[in-house]
């Protein structure tokens, strides 16, 4: 355990706790796309460059952004009650993940994970990569391709505003 | 042996008053007059059959009967019959020609009531079970027609069934009797169980016949008591009760209650009779000696012989002591009764049945007399509000004296004398004892004594009734004066009285010892014209000795009663003034009544509570518990279905519906919710699956 | 504590915040916001495995990931575009009215 990566980890984790934690939603939205760089600073850690930098673009620069777009959209809109309130609703959901990451920790803890040496980095370059896209992931790239056009549209037919009909 | 076409039909005497009752049954309040038409008609019609019948057996005095099987018990056959003796015949003109002359009576004297119909229909059907009692060969038909005369009686005793002395009398008669018929009904059962059979005569076989009665005769029973004995003195309990003998005579005074043609006919001339008429007819069984000593006399007949003498002395000294007219004359016929059966006992049928007849028609024509005074005092009964009556009423008057006289026994004139001195000459030479003798002249003395006392109130003397206006002048003829004043009644009844009055006098010649006919007639034998018989046998002594008897006790009546009338009826009599006391006690009937109230009546009703508790809490505790017990079980059956069952089932119905409420509050629709359940449950899985590894 | 096991903790804590904040949070975009970390957790773990685990020479992982990415991001659009279309209907975000509001 490095210490860049304790302190990658830290920041991530601050920041998805922020983001779940405030009060306002730009506050959130920032604070989201401060988690995101943290993660996308994980994977450049972990030796996944592209997929680090990948992570920047999209995530950082289109989800949050747009994330921020939408919140902005929806102002006037009721204004959160306080994240922590004393309902026991929302207790049960803070029990329910509680419980989650316990049983995930406890996995982990009795995992041959504890016990796996270092391994050196891996080597993955851009070149490996684009090989691997175009020849062994080829179906997955054109279907996500179409996935994301399929998206795109509906996205824009979803949120289009509705042209008011002959009257 | 060809039997006659009278004794053939025989049997039409008694139905023709019977369907003339049935008939009657059916008409309505207003028909009357063709009820009071039926039954004279139906009644003449049997007076004629009666006569012709009488005739034949003038012609032929002998036994004719007719027999026929009734009823299959088994093997055995119970047969029924008639016959036509000369008894019988004699009683059933004197009951058909009493019976017309009562009818014709009634219709005058019921005019006002407006429940004419029923009385009529009532008299019919008396008058035919009586006809069917005196022609009957088998002791059973004779029950049966004395059951339904006994009937009759209650029915026409409580004729007036809204007054509740009625209905008590007749009850008080019914079941007096009863105790009585309950003697017979055991005889009767007795002998048919001895005798195998309950016809009188059946050319050898009956059992009045030779055969059975040697039979009953060596039978002995308890005490030494022979069968015939026995048997005899049971059938003589029915008579006891009907005719009204001491214990059970204290049903007579008090079926007084009864309208006054009723009293006549029923209790004075006919049903009363009965009883006689039945001694008369077991006569043989009764007169029977026991096979044991042959020379001896029947118990049986001793028997009747003392409850007669007792009867005639005891009714004789109440009757002395009485106020209401009727009452009177209701004590004086209990004891002529007891008359009649000493004479039955002492001296055989035609004795006794002399009395009876000679009996029927002058206490008839007392009864009627009697009937006609109240309906001439607009129903005043007590004589000691009447007085003087002989001026307003002379027909009666006359008639009235006619039949006292005749039971008095006044001498060589009237019935009463003859048939009277028959009984005392029969009862002085009994050779068992000179009681019934010594009772019986007591007896003739009072009576003419308490007869000359009811006159002397009732005849004589100023009238003391007060509502009374000036006197109109009296009038022979009927009944359209003004009903204030005494009156004389209508022809329709005082032409019976004068035509009884007129029998009262003759009938004594058919009897005198000079020429015995009925005593012949009766047994069969011929009676001549012998002047001579009334010098015989200490007959002349016999009657002077009568003769002073009924001279003292009129004499005495007068001297009391006649010369000194009392002035006002609240005046109290003149015995009473003497001996208060003795009085008292007489009028109360010595008592008889209550002493029966005490000892009978008190441990009836307790036996009878007693019963009832029985059978409400024992015989009823039974059903009672066990439905009791079935409901308690239906009730917890109800309660365990309704709080187990029921319940539970609704209960779990219920918390099935709430947890089905619980449930679906997880459906609330917040998916947030749902995610929470997904996570939890993803928690579980995991938690299983990694410890399932682990294991 | 080995580097893999560091690496999946810090993804199963990401996780359980990203869980926590979708099952609790009232707001639609915030349900959306922790949707998105969660998906990242997952994406976390692959490449953690990918880089301690044999045959990196594959890209499996990396690959696996990159195309997570896009659909993350393709499902973002669409589910943002969802939220601003309701929010034109009903004038509100919050999940609890719209819950009531549709029964």
């Amino acid at each position: 355990m490095s210490a860049p990566f304790l302190i990658l980890a830290a920041v991530t984790l601050i920041g998805a706790c922020a983001a779940m934690l405030f009060r306002g939603l730009v506050h959130c939205a920032l604070a989201l796309a401060v988690a995101f760089a943290g993660i996308g600073a994980l994977y450049l850690n972990l030796g996944a460059q592209f997929l680090g930098l990948a992570q920047l673009l999209v995530y950082v620069g289109a989800i949050a952004v747009l994330i921020v777009f939408v919140v902005l959209l929806t102002r006037g809109g009721d204004s959160d009650s306080p994240p922590l309130s004393p309902a026991p609703r929302q207790f049960t959901g803070i029990l329910v993940a509680g419980a989650i990451f316990a049983i995930l920790a406890w996995a982990i803890f009795h995992s041959f994970a504890i016990h796996t040496p270092g391994m050196p980095v891996p080597q993955a370059t851009i070149r490996q990569l684009g090989v691997a896209l175009m020849e062994s992931y080829a179906l997955p790239l054109e279907v996500i391709g179409l996935m994301l056009t399929a998206a795109l549209i509906g996205a824009v037919l979803v949120a289009m505003k509705e042209k008011p009909g002959p009257q | 042996m060809a039997i006659a076409w009278i004794v053939r039909y025989l049997w039409v005497i008694p139905t023709l008053p019977l369907l003339a009752a049935g008939i009657s049954a059916l008409l309505k309040q207003g028909q009357r007059r063709f009820a009071a038409v039926l039954a004279i008609a139906s009644m003449s019609l049997s007076f004629v059959l009666a006569m012709v019948a009488f005739g034949h057996a003038l012609l032929h005095p002998e036994r004719v009967f007719v027999n026929f099987p009734w009823m299959q018990f088994g093997s055995e056959w119970v047969k029924l019959g008639w016959m036509l003796d000369p008894l019988a015949a004699v009683m059933l003109v004197m009951v058909t020609f009493v019976g017309l002359l009562i009818f014709i009576y009634s219709v005058g004297y019921m005019h006002h009531d407006e429940n004419f119909t029923r009385f009529f229909c009532f008299l019919s059907l008396f008058a035919g079970a009586m006809l069917g009692l005196l022609i009957a060969n088998s002791l059973l038909l004779l029950f049966m027609c004395w059951e339904v005369v006994g009937l009759t009686s209650y029915l026409l005793i409580g004729f007036w069934y809204e007054r509740p002395a009625a209905a008590a009398a007749a009850k008080k008669a019914f079941i007096v009797t009863r105790i009585g018929d309950l003697g017979l009904l055991l005889g009767m059962v007795w002998l048919y169980g001895q005798t195998g059979t309950l016809l009188f005569y059946d050319h050898g076989a009956g059992c009045m016949e030779h055969a059975a009665l040697s039979l009953l005769a060596t039978q002995t029973v308890y005490f030494g008591m022979a069968a015939s004995t026995g048997i005899a003195l049971l059938i003589f309990c029915g008579a006891v009760g009907k005719s009204g003998q001491l214990p059970l005579h204290v049903w007579l005074p008090d079926a007084m209650e009864g309208p006054t043609p009723v009293s006549a006919l029923i209790h004075a001339a006919t049903m009363v009779a009965a009883g006689v008429y039945l001694v008369a007819r077991v006569y043989p069984l009764m007169s029977v000696p026991p096979a044991a000593s042959p020379g001896a006399p029947s118990a049986a007949l001793e028997v009747v012989a003392w409850i007669g003498a007792l009867t005639a002395v005891f009714a004789a000294l109440v009757a002395v002591a009485q106020d209401d007219i009727k009452r009177i004359l209701a004590y004086s016929t209990v004891s002529q009764l007891g008359y009649m059966m000493i004479g039955l006992g002492v001296g055989g049928v035609a004795v006794g049945i002399f009395h009876l007849i000679a009996h029927a028609f002058f206490k008839a024509l007392l009864f009627l007399g009697a009937g006609s005074v109240i309906h001439g005092c607009m129903g005043e009964q007590d004589i000691r509000e009447m007085g003087g009556l002989r001026k307003w009423m002379p027909v009666t008057f006359v008639t009235y004296a006619v039949g006292a006289l005749a039971l008095c026994g006044f001498p060589l004139f009237f019935s009463g004398f003859w048939s009277k001195d028959a009984i005392l000459h029969a009862a002085y030479g009994w050779n068992i004892s000179r009681g019934p003798f010594y009772l019986g002249a007591i007896g003739a003395l009072l009576t003419a004594f308490y007869m000359t006392r009811q006159v002397c109130y009732v005849f004589f003397g100023t009238r003391r009734k007060d509502a009374v206006p000036d006197p109109i002048a009296p009038s022979e003829a009927a009944a359209s004066d003004p009903l204030e004043a005494a009156h004389e009644s209508p022809t329709t009844m005082t032409a019976p009285l004068a035509l009884l009055a007129l029998f009262a006098v003759l009938l004594g010649f058919i009897g005198t010892p000079a020429w015995p006919w009925l005593q012949g007639f009766l047994e069969m034998r011929h009676a001549s014209w012998d002047f001579r018989q009334l010098a015989e046998d200490g007959l002349p002594q016999l009657m002077l000795a009568s003769s002073l008897l009924v001279f003292a006790g009129l004499g005495l009546g007068w001297w009391i009663y006649g010369r000194r009338p009392i002035k006002h009826a609240a005046d109290p009599d003149a015995l009473e003034r003497l001996q208060p006391a003795i009085f008292h006690a007489l009028h109360q009937g010595l008592y008889v009544d209550q002493l029966y109230a005490l000892t009978i009546q008190r441990p009836a009703w307790w036996a009878a509570c007693f019963a009832n508790w029985l059978e409400q809490w024992v015989w009823n505790g039974i059903p009672l518990a066990l439905s009791a017990m079935v409901k308690g079980l239906g009730w917890i059956d109800f309660s365990l279905d309704r709080w187990v069952v029921n319940k539970g089932f609704d209960e779990g119905c219920d918390s099935v519906a709430g947890s089905g409420r619980l449930l679906s509050r997880l459906q609330d629709g917040s998916i947030q919710n749902y995610l929470r359940l997904v996570g939890a449950a993803l928690a579980v899985l995991a938690l299983f699956l990694l410890l399932g590894r682990r294991g | 504590m080995t580097p893999l096991a560091g690496c999946l903790l810090a993804s199963s804590m990401l996780f359980a915040v990203g869980l926590a904040g979708a099952l609790t949070r009232r707001n639609a975009i915030l349900v959306l916001v922790g949707i998105e970390l969660m998906l990242n957790a997952a994406n976390l773990n692959f490449v953690a495995f990918w880089r301690f685990g044999p045959h990196s020479g594959a890209l499996t992982g990396m690959v696996f990931v990159l195309f997570s990415i896009g659909v993350a991001a393709a499902e973002a659009a669409v589910g943002l575009a969802l939220i601003l279309a309701v929010y034109r209907h009903t004038k509100t975000t919050d999940l609890r009215q719209l819950i009531r509001r549709r029964g």
